[in-house]
């Protein structure tokens, strides 16, 4: 019996030295430096709260942590879109004046592999900016060092929150640098293909109701002259 | 004793990466497609949204009755000339297979704009861009600007239309949109010039 006892201890154990040393493998390191950064063409920069409440309307499966806005939108309750998120949100650009309204649809991906360090979301922007254009945003986002520096902190915290100051870029594809992919629809972004990098900036987070103070920002390259019309 | 409790560890290590190995963390629920193929390598699939049960937003200013309740448009002139919707949307078996965003939008320099994001997680996304103009037959038409996943290596065709319900049933929609997709691989889309099989009868 005892060398049952032991054996279980000892499974028990090895389960928890398996998940602390994925939690603290120092070869997931952050990459903060933006691809964009070092660029040569002109970006454009669109930014959101990623508050849910602070969206035009959120709507999730109605049992997640985050509640949908407002209280009364339809929910995502079917098995096919449980695991989605829809958006609907005001993009200011970098004066931070009303420049666009942009829908976003965020899947949990079965890519995911929390082995590699992976919490991967599915994720396309559709954004209109009127008297410019539309734009189609696709990304692999990952939000492992989000849940690792900001999700687990708060739950393990007598508080159950977190705060501080995290920024970190969460798009990691399908661009080689880890950036989105862009396809202009209409107007003076017709034809457009460019990268885009996504990043949040958070503040503050809940346990009980999700980010509390946190910004998203859309960073898209431009070719250098676009703002003249870009030919189809 | 000592050796049954290392063991135990080595075990537990193991194990626990075993199953986050083999077993996958997100597994999306999945509808059965209902695609048509046909000879000339494309293939056809419809798609619909009952209206107003599948209308999650419509995002126009100066709604007396918002949809959601609660939704404050914001008032910038910008926005006047545009129209923001989401929708579930359903395969021809009326089962939820994905979310969708439709813009419509006028102005000098986008012109006229028909836009639809069809997102289904467990396949892909399509962004397509429709005439601003209904044809003869009362549907619109349009092409796939590009895709994610499964849309990714496809080109062809879209087209949407109204259709009224017309069985009297207390329950029974308004009305649902129509969207009929036909796709082919990027390959053989030079020799995909023939739009009957998209356009509704």
């Amino acid at each position: 019996m005892k060398y049952v006892v032991s054996l279980i201890v000892g499974m028990a154990l090895g389960v928890t030295i398996f998940f602390a040393l994925l939690y603290y493998n120092p070869l997931t390191s952050q990459n903060k430096l933006s691809p964009l950064s070092v660029s040569d063409n002109d970006v454009i920069t669109f930014n959101y709260s990623a508050v849910a409440s602070d969206a035009l309307v959120f709507t999730n499966d109605g049992e997640s942590q985050i509640a949908p806005h407002p209280a009364k939108v339809l929910q995502l309750w079917e098995p096919t879109v449980r695991r989605t998120h829809a958006m609907a949100t005001v993009l200011h650009d970098s004066r931070n004046q009303p420049a666009a309204i942009g829908i976003k649809f965020s899947s949990d991906s079965e890519k995911t592999r929390v082995l590699n360090s992976e919490a991967l979301v599915d994720s396309v922007w559709h954004i209109y900016v009127p008297g410019q254009g539309s734009l189609f945003v696709e990304q692999q986002e990952n939000h492992w060092n989000y849940i690792h520096e900001i999700v687990i902190p708060a739950y393990w915290s007598s508080a159950d929150n977190w705060r501080g100051s995290w920024l970190g870029s969460i798009s990691s594809g399908p661009g080689a640098l880890g950036t989105a992919r862009v396809f202009g629809g209409s107007g003076i972004f017709a034809g457009l293909e460019v990268d885009a990098v996504e990043s949040l900036n958070a503040k503050a987070y809940s346990v009980a109701a999700g980010p509390v103070a946190m910004d998203g920002e859309l960073a898209i390259e431009l070719p250098r002259g676009s703002d003249e019309p870009v030919p189809e | 004793m000592f050796k049954s409790f290392i063991a135990g560890i080595l075990l537990g290590i193991a194990g626990a990466g075993a199953a986050l190995y083999y077993i996958p963390v997100v597994n999306q629920a999945r509808e059965q497609s209902l695609i048509v193929v046909h000879p000339n390598h494309g293939n056809t699939e419809t798609f619909h949204v009952n209206i107003p049960m599948d209308r999650i937003m419509v995002g126009v200013p100066g709604q007396e009755e918002p949809l959601p309740a609660g939704l404050e448009w914001p008032r910038d002139e910008q926005f006047a000339t545009m129209r923001a919707e989401m929708f579930k949307i359903r395969n021809s078996k009326d089962a939820v297979v994905g979310v969708a965003s439709r813009f419509a939008g006028s102005d000098e320099v986008i012109g006229n704009t028909v836009e639809w994001v069809m997102h289904l997680p467990a396949r892909g996304s399509a962004y397509i861009r429709m005439e601003p103009t209904a044809r003869e037959g009362g549907f619109r038409l349009g092409d796939l600007a590009s895709g994610t996943r499964e849309f990714a290596p496809l080109a062809g065709h879209v087209t949407e239309r109204w259709i009224a319900d017309t069985t009297g049933l207390e329950d029974a929609p308004t009305g649902k949109i129509e969207i009929i997709t036909a796709f082919v691989s990027k390959e053989f889309a030079g020799d995909y010039a023939d739009l009957d099989e998209v356009i509704p009868e």
